[in-house]
């Protein structure tokens, strides 16, 4: 290497070292320092796992976070499911000037804020809302109706909220399936369905795995949607989170809380990878 | 199922019912935003009181609009300026990124790439608090060693536009990437023939080819930086930005000036998405 090209990837290097390490690596290093630190008097800290060991023998935390994955993976299957034939009919049975208006249609309501997206289930799903409304004027609720606040209100906006991420990974991957490898398919007698399982979704394999990586991070990261249309009862792990740090100030504790979510979600993203045999550079990058 | 294979045409219209539906269940929550701006009543729901301007430009109790509602102003200016300096710097970053991974090959490149998009797969709210741990860990050491308050890393604006930057550089990176990719480096050689350095050839013809890009990414680190919640509510001074200030309102019960502010959001990224697909289209 000569000695200009290797002053140019030095000074190419740094900015991403910089970004790295002092935003990424070192904040979540001391984030993981920090989560060890238990507190035994005024000001005076121990090193240990008494954080860890509250958080698994408190059965409140342990629910919410089993709850919070579960309904995290549920979500993610949901989108999928409604996302593909969508995007399948998007990629593949229209075309032309049709599809790109059809695949804009689908960006649109991305590019306001959740909190917007969130706001407008707010007045379709309230007691005083469009759906409640409705309902009784066509007769078929004698009152008002609360739909607001529960686990199905919160499934709804956590779908809608991360649909995006899931079609246009899959558009993009079906939209490069050859029509006549389909075509073929059927000439060698195959079926929809076992066409569907034999070519269709294994040529969308990597669309499907980043899609649902995405959506999966973002429903269990979320603190907007299970906040403004979960119940009482719908407790979210980031607004546990949250409330260590903002309400309580247990940092240590909080701390905690947010490493596990992380380990968590990185688990289930490495578990992915792996089963289906992708890796993070060919789905992300 | 394609186009050249007939189909039932049961099939067919089912299918094209259920793509239908998904638009109406994809249009609607924002449909029902946009209309209740206009709706003249103190709550945003039925029944239907009237048409009213009065949530945008009313000046007076109790329907103050938009554009004489000072908090909401300056929350709006709050998040223009967090987007407009996360956006530069993003950019910025993500420009060097892209020419550092399309144009060299190191000892530990593959590994410096998966950190790279790493940003991606960690949860917003937890890239929020490492941040405010890191930056209150510097800020308590400054002050025992110098007894020097560094303010800057005490939540506020610094803190949410750092917070911020952390992961809208992934994208930026990623976008500049793409084009760079694609960039024919003859293109380059032949100004290094004709006796260009090799930063006025970078000047001169690459980075004019990736402008376009550039721009793109500039648009989408914005709108990102702009809609962003979780990273930012951790890290949040007393300046909130809007989407911050608008969730506080929220909680405490909705008016139709939230609808007439969404409304005015809804329309700004349309515009700004517009114009950045008409600046792709023409280059």
């Amino acid at each position: 290497m000569r000695a200009g090209q290797k002053l140019g990837l030095i000074l190419l290097l740094t900015p991403l070292l910089l970004w790295l390490s002092l935003l990424i690596i070192i904040p979540h290093i001391d984030l993981f320092l920090l989560s060890l630190r238990e507190r035994v008097g005024v000001r005076q800290y121990e090193t240990g796992l008494a954080n860890y060991r509250t958080i698994l023998t408190e059965p409140l935390y342990m629910v919410t976070f089993a709850r919070t994955a579960m309904m995290s993976v549920l979500a993610t299957i949901l989108t999928l499911l409604i996302a593909f034939p969508v995007s399948y009919y998007i990629a593949k049975l229209v075309r032309g000037r049709a599809r790109s208006v059809l695949f804009l249609m689908c960006l649109v309501p991305f590019w306001v804020s959740e909190l917007v997206r969130t706001f407008g289930w707010m007045i379709l799903l309230r007691e005083s809302g469009v759906i409640s409304g409705l309902l009784q004027w066509t007769g078929l609720a004698a009152g008002p109706v609360e739909m607001l606040y529960n686990d199905a209100a919160m499934m709804v906006g956590l779908v809608y909220t991360s649909m995006l991420f899931m079609v246009v990974p899959l558009v993009t991957t079906l939209d490069s399936l050859d029509d006549a490898v389909i075509e073929a398919g059927y000439d060698l007698g195959g079926s929809g369905p076992s066409i569907l399982r034999e070519i269709v979704i294994p040529h969308a394999m990597p669309g499907i795995v980043s899609g649902s990586i995405v959506v999966f991070m973002l429903s269990l990261g979320n603190y907007l949607t299970p906040t403004m249309l979960g119940g009482k009862d719908s407790l979210w792990f980031t607004q546990m989170i949250y409330s260590q740090f903002i309400v309580r100030f247990n940092w240590e504790l909080g701390a905690a809380f947010g490493f596990m979510l992380l380990i968590l979600s990185s688990l289930i993203v490495w578990a992915v990878l792996r089963l289906t045999g992708q890796t993070l550079e060919k789905t992300m990058g | 199922m394609i186009p050249t294979i007939p189909q039932n045409p049961l099939v067919r219209v089912v299918y094209g019912a259920y793509v239908v539906l998904f638009f109406v269940y994809l249009a609607l929550p924002l449909t029902v935003v946009a209309v209740f701006a206009f709706n003249d009543s103190q709550f945003p729901s039925l029944p239907w009181e009237g048409f009213t301007l009065g949530w945008f430009f009313g000046s007076e109790p109790p329907m103050i609009g938009v554009v004489h509602e000072g908090p909401i102003l300056r929350a709006i200016g709050t998040s223009v300026i967090i987007g407009l300096a996360v956006s530069a710097l993003s950019v910025a970053v993500g420009t060097t990124n892209a020419f550092l991974f399309n144009r060299y090959q190191f000892r530990g490149r593959g590994l410096l790439y998966v950190l790279m998009l790493l940003p991606l797969v960690i949860p917003g709210i937890v890239l929020g608090i490492s941040i405010l741990v890191f930056s209150s860990t510097l800020a308590n050491a400054a002050w025992e060693v110098a007894e020097i308050d560094i303010q800057a890393l005490r939540p506020g604006l610094v803190l949410v536009i750092l917070g911020q930057f952390s992961f809208v550089t992934t994208i930026a990176t990623l976008v500049i990437a793409a084009r760079l990719q694609k960039f024919d480096r003859t293109l380059e050689e032949a100004a290094l023939n004709l006796g260009a350095t090799h930063l006025t050839a970078v000047r001169t013809i690459t980075l004019p080819y990736l402008a376009p890009a550039m721009i793109g990414a500039f648009v989408v680190s914005f709108l990102m930086s702009f809609e962003n919640f979780n990273t930012t509510l951790m890290l949040v001074g007393s300046d909130s930005p809007l989407t911050i200030a608008m969730f506080d309102r929220l909680k405490l019960g909705s008016t139709p000036l939230l609808n007439a502010v969404s409304l005015l959001l809804m329309l700004g990224s349309s515009l700004l998405a517009l114009v950045m697909i008409a600046f792709q289209r023409k280059s």
